[in-house]
């Protein structure tokens, strides 16, 4: 039809055609590689992770990784007792959600059931602000400010789990106060009015009706505060000390599995030597223990999400 | 049904309505979500203030532009504060181009499509993944096999790193902006003949423009308050030069803050505060930016 058109009307403004839809293609493919490139970091992550990891256990046998009680592995007399590592990592981040939850899932429900629209406009940017200083900052404030403080009233040691812990919590404070008022705020006004039709005051509309309608996505933000606590470096390289130790006592130095990574990676450590490859096996174990949270919560919000249409 | 106890029966007597009592607690309740506000906000004023006081009377013109030292009076930024700014623009670079094209190409070609629906699942499994770990690729991947190309640990290496870091966010947030405008502004272009290409390059993205500026300087800040994935890849922490290329070691405002923090002597907390302030600053500012931007967008359109 086109080329019949200009055939027979030579002079008059033709679309180049051709030319444009070459421009599309050439376009499209490039932003599909560009889209391609999170498919190759997430490959990139995992092969890099398996690799080492598996290098580092021909050295090392599984067995002593699960079992050994120590974590030495620059000593002559090296042990890799991984737990040591995790025992630290759970207690600052058990210790954190201990803050976190509270804190933030009543901060949400107050944003979201108790203040006005104005408040809200003045306290979710301040929410926002504590989420975006840099965690060094958090770990300066750790150290020098919440360590001394503690140390006013409990024999907590210059380098502790505990002070680590605390401050970690108020770093995941806005991410569960966030997530977990947009999961109270969408349940829907109507169930709030049945529930004072029945005659029930306000908390007990929340206690017993909007928290169980939410809990799906309330569950799902506090399990990614989770893995975000677990996965935080700086507060617990700064605060939580450099001691590997087994066991749960939050008034001692210890030494998580991010704190393990730093160490290593502040000394010059050859590639391929010992010490490179543990500190790949260390990353795999964190990978795979935030990878199976955030499984977890996806798994748990498809399967308990209440729908209102 | 039946044996429903009828209304008449002497134990509905038992039933009390306490109003009063359920009242108090009520009360009670209501305290206690705003004072989980009120120790939020009291934590924050109380962190900036504890920098600010102990930072603020060791702000002067040298700190900035003094090299780092062994002497905490002489030490200064100087090199941090370089090294960020060289991050900042190489990390924009990087990530801009590859962001905002993977997210038109999601949201615009690819929507709904096979292949959009495996990279948006990707998307956002890599958003839980530490950052720590982000370290350990570039340690491996920039540092270790593409040496020839990166110099090792140097500008280039830390930036590849942070820039697939904060790629997701980008990503998202052109999605988002793309999103908000609406399909018939698409289907008047396409009724006039353009091209997929031409409707998105001349009637979408300058509409949607502020909203992904804003979206990668929020991203962007993210980056530059990034400590631990620059120091697995080992970026050198006393850097007393200036970089001259990508291939330049390198240091950064939070990796100098680590290394005064990390020190016993009094003096050097005091420098750490300091600059702990002015990483803040520099944060302040770029925040600022995308606030200013989103408002006048905003603005625009209304």
């Amino acid at each position: 039809m086109t080329s019949d058109f200009s055939s027979s009307n030579s002079n008059l403004w033709q679309p180049n055609r051709q030319a444009s839809k070459r421009v599309q293609f050439a376009v499209k493919t490039v932003f599909a590689i560009f889209a391609l490139v999170s498919v190759a970091t997430t490959i990139g992550i995992v092969l890099t992770l398996v690799f080492e990891t598996f290098e580092f256990f021909r050295e090392v046998s599984l067995w002593h990784f699960l079992t050994d009680t120590k974590w030495t592995p620059l000593f002559s007399s090296a042990q890799f007792g991984i737990f040591v590592l995790i025992s630290a990592t759970l207690m600052t981040s058990g210790i954190a959600i201990l803050v976190a939850l509270p804190l933030g899932l009543l901060a949400a429900i107050c944003l979201s059931e108790y203040a006005t629209a104005k408040t809200r406009a003045i306290i979710k940017p301040i929410l926002e602000i504590l989420a975006g200083v840099p965690t060094v900052v958090y770990g300066y404030f750790a150290l020098l400010f919440v360590t001394p403080l503690l140390q006013t009233f409990i024999p907590v040691q210059g380098f502790n789990a505990l002070s680590a812990g605390l401050v970690l919590g108020i770093m995941i404070t806005p991410l569960v106060a966030s997530l977990s008022e947009d999961a109270i705020y969408s349940v829907p006004q109507s169930l709030r009015d049945g529930s004072y039709a029945l005659g029930a005051t306000k908390r007990e509309t929340i206690v017993s009706v909007i928290l169980p309608a939410a809990l799906s996505g309330i569950v799902s933000s506090v399990i990614l505060a989770i893995s975000r606590a677990i996965g935080e470096t700086m507060i617990v390289t700064l605060a939580a000390g450099q001691n590997p130790r087994l066991g749960l006592n939050p008034l001692v130095p210890v030494m998580t599995m991010t704190a393990f990574i730093v160490q290593v990676s502040l000394g010059d450590t050859p590639a391929g030597s010992l010490a490179y490859k543990t500190i790949y096996a260390v990353g795999m174990t964190l990978f795979l223990i935030t990878l199976a949270l955030n499984i977890f919560s996806f798994w748990f919000v498809r399967r308990f999400r209440e729908k209102y249409d | 049904m039946t044996t429903q106890t009828p209304l008449t029966d002497a134990k509905s007597s038992d039933f009390q309505v306490n109003l009063s009592g359920r009242y108090k607690i009520d009360t009670i309740f209501a305290i206690a979500t705003w004072s989980a506000i009120a120790i939020s906000i009291l934590v924050l004023v109380t962190l900036l203030l504890s920098v600010l006081i102990e930072g603020f009377p060791r702000l002067s013109w040298s700190f900035l532009t003094n090299f780092p030292s062994r002497k905490p009076e002489e030490a200064g930024l100087l090199s941090a504060l370089a090294g960020t700014i060289w991050m900042m623009v190489t990390i924009t670079a990087i990530a801009f181009p590859l962001g905002v094209g993977a997210g038109i190409y999601l949201e615009e070609f690819a929507k709904d499509s096979w292949l959009g629906r495996v990279i948006e699942i990707n998307i956002n499994n890599l958003a839980g993944v530490p950052s720590i770990i982000y370290g350990l690729l570039g340690l491996q991947v920039f540092v270790r096999f593409m040496e020839p190309l990166t110099g090792g640990r140097s500008i280039i290496s830390g930036a590849l790193t942070l820039a697939l870091l904060i790629l997701p966010i980008i990503i998202v947030s052109t999605r988002e902006s793309l999103r908000a405008i609406p399909d018939s502004l698409r289907q008047a272009g396409f009724a006039l003949g353009a091209t997929e290409w031409q409707v998105i390059s001349r009637q979408v993205l300058p509409i949607a423009f502020p909203g992904i500026l804003t979206g990668t300087i929020l991203a962007l800040s993210r980056a530059i308050g990034e400590t631990a994935p620059l120091i697995t890849i080992g970026a050198l922490t006393f850097i007393s030069f200036l970089p001259e290329n990508l291939q330049s070691p390198f240091t950064v405002l939070p990796i100098q803050v680590y290394n005064w923090v990390s020190r016993p002597q009094q003096e050097f907390h005091v420098n750490s505060a300091a600059g702990i302030i002015v990483l803040m600053v520099v944060l302040l500012m770029m925040n600022g930016t995308a606030v200013l931007l989103r408002n006048k967008f905003q603005k625009q359109r209304g």
